[in-house]
């Protein structure tokens, strides 16, 4: 999966959507993108693997750093409830990813950063079962990350 | 009842927003009493802005809790100002609210 054919098919998809708008249709199309909102990357949330949903997301690979700190809890008793929070001391952090390598789809949150945020997020994470729970941050254009352990004693992802 | 609940506090400078939204965030991987699988219902954006201005935005995928929360801070507000919060979910569903910063 590369971020250019990503960049194709949204492109394609909006012209299908100009043409339907153009016929007046629009308004009735709309149902079946209600699974898309604009700007939320589908590809990158389908995506299986952290490999994956990283080159969908930011067609780019990371490198670990120091800079960055992801805190939550040694062990899980709850994988449905698992708190996490990510703090970078870089400069000009336009978005930060969270990531459970062994959920059945890796990406599980990514937050956009105006140019007035703080480069800290704290959210709660579903977690399938004891795995890596890694934070990547945008600084700079350039990707820096972090990992962390979490043992999980009931998976929070059903089934 | 609206579905989000935040609070807006400014120190000096900086703004510490929490939110916590009332949603089920389905995953599509649970099975109801019957055995058939809930199909995935969660929230895509939520969006924050301050004086008509996206100030953080958050993508969420299934594996965000059940009844989302959200801690952030942000640089430029003052006490008394409007932030507005706004998600949408993947069944197009949406909700909005403004909290007055403290």
């Amino acid at each position: 999966m590369s971020f250019e054919s990503t960049a194709s098919l949204e492109a394609t998809r909006r012209t299908a959507l100009r043409l339907l708008a153009g016929l007046g249709l629009y308004g009735i199309s709309m149902p079946a993108f209600a699974d898309n909102v604009a700007g939320w990357p589908a590809d990158a949330f389908k995506a299986k693997s952290t490999d994956d949903a990283m080159a969908a997301l930011y067609g780019k690979k990371f490198e670990m750093s120091d800079k960055v700190s992801v805190e939550g809890p040694d062990i899980a008793e709850n994988g449905g409830v698992v708190p996490i929070s990510v703090d970078a001391k870089l400069p000009n952090v336009t978005s930060i990813s969270i990531l459970v390598a062994e959920n059945p789809s890796a990406l599980a949150a990514s937050y956009k950063l105006s140019d007035t945020a703080n480069p800290t997020v704290a959210c709660r994470l579903k977690m399938a079962k004891t795995t890596k729970v890694i934070a990547v941050v945008e600084s700079n254009g350039k990707l820096y990350a972090a990992s962390r352990d979490v043992k999980v004693t009931l998976g929070g992802c059903g089934g | 009842m609206p579905s989000i609940r935040m609070k807006a506090a400014a120190s000096g400078d900086t703004t510490e927003v929490q939110a916590l939204v009332q949603h089920p965030m389905d995953s599509g991987f649970v099975k109801d009493a019957g055995g058939n699988l809930i199909p995935p219902h969660h929230i895509e954006t939520l969006v924050f802005q301050y004086n008509g201005k996206t100030v953080f935005e958050a993508l969420w995928g299934p594996a965000v809790s059940k009844d989302p929360y959200l801690k952030f801070s942000f640089k430029g507000a003052a006490k008394g100002d409007a932030l507005t919060a706004t998600w949408v979910d993947n069944l197009g569903k949406t909700d909005t609210a403004t909290a007055k910063i403290a």
